[in-house]
């Protein structure tokens, strides 16, 4: 019996007809694509993009060369150097993130006693001449002066979960 | 018409024999038609992409002008720029070749198949038998692609889509036996006068099961999913295809794709009556309704009803393991197109139900 109904299903194509109904009944639900440039997916503040230092509110950069981020980041890509800066703190005189070589895991910022570096939520980067992959202090402080607002708010809302 | 044509030039045109004059004309509507057929090979290829993004939670291309309707030229042009790279071990003039002899075929096939009940470029008596060995032709471009190319993925496709064509051709042949049985001819636009009267005169539902074996054994011939495994890419890169870049390229594409319409409206013709209307004889439409007439429109609706059903199994089932092709074509169409040329031949005879108004 189980053989003649599989016999006439096998010649009605039933098995086939199920599956021509599934991509019919789709073709008629709402695409889930979003149109990218004019439409953007919901982000998290805990978004890991594009690094930055940070500097406190009285102009004074937070990072002072304890060099765990260079320790722990698994990809190697930061490199510091430091000396003692002309207030006889312990300062960096060179900070280099190379974008090529980082994993975006945000160790860096986890390791950092004092939120010195963070990733924010920028994604949308690009590179256009050899070596701009790598970021030096001064253009992370420039991206940490220019987006200040946006990442207090990203840790602030972060804040209580830590 | 006439009234548009300045007078001067309808005095030329006389001057002209008689048979420049037929074949001034029959020229002026190959250029017609394959144009046409080149521009819809163009949207079809959009058509596909559209229909499979969409059954795939996508929207297709939605870019390049107004819902993306200049994709198709803007892969045009840009497959036209590119450089046709031929291997140094190739044969050359068949590697040349061998683009061109699966495009022409497909336009070629063009010529006997009416558009509409006035029109049809040749109206030859032995339509179908030219149908049937113009589409066997396309196979070499495949094979001698494959061949001249020399390269060992390029050279397994071409072995594949050899023996699944040969295998497919066979069922198709026998699927055309029993539309030829019913139409009692081999002029297309016979076929197709056989099938006036809307829906229920159609060779649809007689022959059922020919039209299945008839639409899935086009669907193999023209290389597509499921039956793609000339070109597998999970397996073979791109098959008989592999080396082939830039325009030459674009002339397997365009092949592909006239073939898929072709294969549309055939299927259309042998078993949807072609260009009848489908409310051909419906009395709740008015008397002089355009849509009770048999005309252009018909074909072309049911042409792409086809193309919409090749895309819809495109998006729908995976590809057939090379042994379950050969099994379909040689196990099971084969021996059911045989089977139902005799059911078909004995219940016309007996004059049975739906058979009964068959002419053969």
């Amino acid at each position: 019996m189980n053989r003649i109904s599989s016999f006439i299903k096998t010649f009605v194509l039933w098995e086939l007809w199920q599956g021509l109904s599934v991509t019919f009944l789709n073709f008629f639900k709402p695409a889930v694509t979003i149109y990218y440039p004019e439409e953007k997916a919901p982000q998290s503040p805990r978004f890991r993009g594009l690094h930055a230092q940070r500097r406190y509110a009285n102009g004074e950069e937070r990072c002072i060369a304890c060099k765990l981020c260079e320790a722990v980041c698994p990809a190697l890509a930061i490199t510091i150097e430091s000396d003692v800066g002309e207030d006889g703190t312990r300062r960096t005189t060179r900070y280099d993130i190379d974008l090529f070589k980082c994993i975006y895991c945000g160790f860096c910022e986890e390791a950092c006693p004092v939120d010195a570096i963070v990733e924010t939520r920028i994604h949308e980067y690009h590179m256009e001449a050899p070596g701009e992959n790598i970021l030096t202090k001064d253009k992370l402080l420039a991206i940490g002066d220019k987006y200040d607002a946006m990442i207090s708010a990203d840790k602030a809302a972060d804040a209580k979960y830590r | 018409m006439k009234a548009l044509i300045p007078n001067f030039v309808l005095n030329i045109w006389d001057w002209f024999p008689p048979l420049t004059q037929y074949l001034i004309e029959t020229t002026f509507w190959i250029v017609v038609v394959m144009i046409t057929v080149i521009l819809s090979v163009a949207f079809t290829t959009y058509f596909e992409r559209k229909v499979i993004g969409y059954m795939q939670g996508r929207i297709g291309p939605n870019r390049v002008g107004p819902w993306g309707l200049l994709q198709p030229f803007a892969d045009v042009i840009k497959l036209l720029i590119k450089e046709v790279v031929i291997p140094e071990k190739s044969n050359r003039f068949l590697f040349v070749v061998a683009p061109l002899l699966t495009l022409i075929p497909a336009l070629a096939t063009w010529a006997v198949v009416p558009l509409s009940d006035t029109f049809v470029i040749a109206d030859i008596n032995a339509g179908l038998l030219y149908v049937l060995a113009l589409t066997s032709v396309g196979v070499y471009g495949v094979i001698l692609a494959g061949w001249a190319t020399n390269s060992k993925y390029a050279f397994l496709g071409a072995m594949r889509s050899a023996a699944q064509i040969v295998a497919y051709e066979i069922a198709m042949g026998f699927a055309l036996v029993g539309v030829l049985m019913a139409g009692g001819s081999l002029n297309l636009g016979d076929i197709t006068e056989a099938q006036a009267g809307g829906f229920s005169s159609w060779f649809l539902l007689p022959l059922m099961p020919l039209f299945f074996v008839y639409f899935i054994s086009g669907v193999a011939e023209t290389n597509r999913a499921p039956f793609d495994v000339a070109e597998g890419e999970s397996e073979i890169v791109a098959g008989f295809h592999v080396e082939y870049s830039g325009v030459a390229f674009a002339l397997f594409f365009l092949g592909e794709y006239a073939n898929i319409i072709l294969i549309s409206a055939l299927t259309s013709i042998f078993f949807l009556g072609g260009y009848n209307s489908f409310f051909e004889g419906w009395t709740f439409l008015a008397e002089d309704s355009f849509l009770r007439e048999p005309s252009l429109l018909w074909l072309i609706i049911k042409i792409c009803f086809f193309i919409y059903v090749f895309f819809w199994i495109r998006a729908t089932f995976p590809r057939y393991r090379y042994d379950q092709i050969m099994r379909l074509g040689w196990k099971v169409f084969i021996p059911v197109t045989i089977v139902w040329i005799v059911v078909e031949g004995v219940m016309a005879w007996m004059q049975v139900g739906p058979w009964s108004n068959l002419s053969g």
